[in-house]
């Protein structure tokens, strides 16, 4: 141990260095965009890079007071929670009866999950679009949360397969001589036993739901209906000069996730690592 | 076994029903819609009405109409340039951080972890937009930066340059989406048995030595799967285009990918018009499937050559 730390004794300054460095790459941009937004115009352009000399609060106000970005929060806040419960609910019932199903048929249906783990759903974008027209929910927010419910399946199936099938046979036994039906066990005990596994597949599809740009902008025109990414690129064509008000919502969009980021990074980096498989 | 031998009463339609509506939302949501955007290719038709049949008119277009293939060509010829310089930027710094943080004992591992990762938590929207404000001409933090540093001569329009855009673009990307690789190969990295360094350790091998005869060809498996999620990821990039340039990709088509073309083609319609031919459109997502495809089953051979009881790609993601 001693000996491996001395080999590195002397390239260490220029680790921390150049991990430094780019930490404040890392922090530089978000430093930008926060402490401009709480700047005058004209004291961004003195001085880009300070604290503001004199606090302006017009950015914040005007989201808050008179502006449709409550609202596409909302919209991106029903989303993400109606888009992540069918996925744990729909996902953990499936995989439950791939392990239990024993048949050829199981395991194709589980290997039809899977395959869907390596393909971009990007690539049926044409087709969901027209899907969207005739089930007439073109325009509407809810019109993602079926894409995504579906994008997320892969990934849940081929986690909570994993898991579901490690669970001792013991421990379901019990409550099946108790007479507990499937389904009770399935609520009662499965779902309790894969709490963490669940916990992975909810940080995995979380990310890219709330910060999903590309199915709302195809599928939404409708002002009332936006999320709130989708909301963000009105920004540049309204507010051209108006940069409070657009680093204050480049702000606030991010804060939800990073805020629970860095309360639990590390459950984050895990799920999204194993996550990203997908791409 | 037991529970199964007690639940052996339900036969497969019981619990074919747990699996029903997950697979009915992916099959109808997910593996329908990329089949059928397959099949929509062979045809073509005005708006949302793609019911005629073409053959291979789509695809004929798109190779040899003047117009159409300059703009394909393009787009194409760009993403394999973002991928090149993503491979060489963001998964070298992501293998260096990995070594570094990988290091017994290495102080501050956490902290540098979390700070690395953050950028991939945030919607790639913001971040491009971020970005574009630090790199534009008016006010940008960049140029700034450069002047007062006696170089502004180099405080240059980066992202209205066709030399410039696209690399500048690429390097956004990668710093944001560097926390992947990162915990990839640390992950990788960990799994190596303290048992090898050890030995190599008596052997009197050094850092390099270590590295380029343990580390490297161990970490092989997981080079591989990077390297297919980055060029998955890259030929399906979108947003960060979208975001500092537009979706027509400026100046002068310079930093067009094959996500922007599509979307112009298939879905908001190109430029003058601005209306979709969306069996062309389904014809460049075909292309694009098909190089993915392609892709990502030479970098299984490869991989399955180098090292035969590894599973295909998927199976070391969970790393």
């Amino acid at each position: 141990m001693s000996g491996v730390s001395k080999i590195h004794d002397r390239s260490k300054p220029f680790k921390y260095l150049l991990l430094s460095l780019w930490s404040l790459l890392v922090l530089f941009p978000l430093w930008t965009m926060l402490v401009n937004s709480f700047k005058f115009k004209n004291d961004i352009y003195l001085d880009p890079f300070g604290l503001p000399v004199k606090i302006n609060f017009a950015g914040y106000q005007t989201v808050f007071q008179n502006s449709p970005f409550p609202r596409y929060f909302l919209n991106s806040l029903g989303v993400t929670i109606a888009s992540l419960a069918l996925i744990l609910f729909l996902g953990s019932l499936a995989a439950y009866g791939c392990v239990r199903w024993r048949s050829r048929f199981s395991k194709w249906v589980y290997l039809f999950f899977v395959a869907g783990l390596t393909v971009p759903i990007k690539i049926g974008s044409i087709d969901l679009l027209r899907i969207m027209i005739s089930l007439g929910l073109l325009n509407r927010t809810a019109s993602v949360v079926p894409v995504y419910v579906a994008m997320g399946m892969p990934i849940a199936v081929f986690t909570l397969y994993e898991f579901i099938k490690g669970i001792p046979a013991e421990l379901t036994e019990a409550a099946l001589i108790d007479g507990a039906g499937p389904f009770k066990i399935y609520w009662s005990i499965i779902v309790r036993l894969i709490r963490p596994a669940l916990a992975t597949v909810a940080i995995f599809n979380l990310v890219p739901i709330w910060n999903d740009l590309w199915f709302p902008l195809i599928f939404i025109r409708d002002d009332s209906q936006r999320t709130l990414i989708l909301g963000v690129t009105r920004l540049f064509g309204e507010y051209q000069t108006d940069w409070s008000k657009i680093l204050a919502v480049l702000s606030l969009s991010c804060l939800p996730v990073i805020a629970i980021y860095l309360g639990m990074a590390k459950q984050f980096i895990a799920g999204l690592t194993a996550g990203a498989v997908k791409g | 076994m037991i529970a199964r031998a007690g639940l052996r009463g339900r036969d497969g339609a019981f619990w074919f029903l747990f699996i029903l509506p997950a697979l009915a939302v992916y099959a109808a949501f997910m593996a329908a819609p990329v089949i059928d955007s397959l099949r929509m290719s062979f045809f073509s038709g005005s708006g949302y009405a793609v019911d005629n049949f073409v053959g291979f008119d789509n695809y004929v277009k798109l190779f040899t109409d003047p117009e159409t293939s300059t703009r394909f060509l393009k787009a194409f010829t760009n993403n394999w340039e973002f991928f090149g310089i993503t491979m060489l930027v963001q998964n070298t710094f992501g293998l260096a951080f990995a070594l570094i943080l990988s290091a017994k004992g290495f102080k501050g591992k956490g902290f540098f972890r979390t700070i690395i990762f953050v950028p991939v938590t945030l919607s790639v929207l913001v971040t491009g937009y971020i970005w574009k404000l630090i790199l534009n001409p008016q006010w940008g933090e960049l140029n700034i930066l450069l002047t007062k540093a006696g170089l502004g001569s180099l405080a240059l329009p980066w992202l209205g340059d066709t030399r410039f855009a696209l690399p500048a673009i690429t390097l956004v990307s990668a710093w944001q989406w560097v926390g992947l690789p990162t915990m990839m190969f640390l992950a990788g990295l960990e799994r190596i048995p303290e048992e090898l360094f050890e030995a190599a350790q008596i052997d009197g091998a050094g850092g390099w030595l270590t590295f380029s005869k343990i580390k490297l060809p161990l970490l092989l498996p997981v080079i591989g799967i990077v390297t297919v999620l980055t060029f998955v990821g890259n030929f399906n990039a979108f947003d960060v285009v979208y975001a500092m340039e537009g979706a027509n990709g400026p100046p002068a088509y310079a930093t067009d990918l094959m996500g922007t073309f599509f979307y112009r083609t298939g879905i908001a319609g190109q430029h003058p018009v601005g209306i979709p031919d969306m069996g062309l459109g389904a014809a460049v997502a075909a292309v694009t499937f098909a190089v993915l495809f392609a892709g990502v089953l030479l970098a299984n051979r490869l991989m399955n050559k180098d090292e035969a009881e590894r599973g295909p790609a998927m199976d070391g993601g969970r790393a």
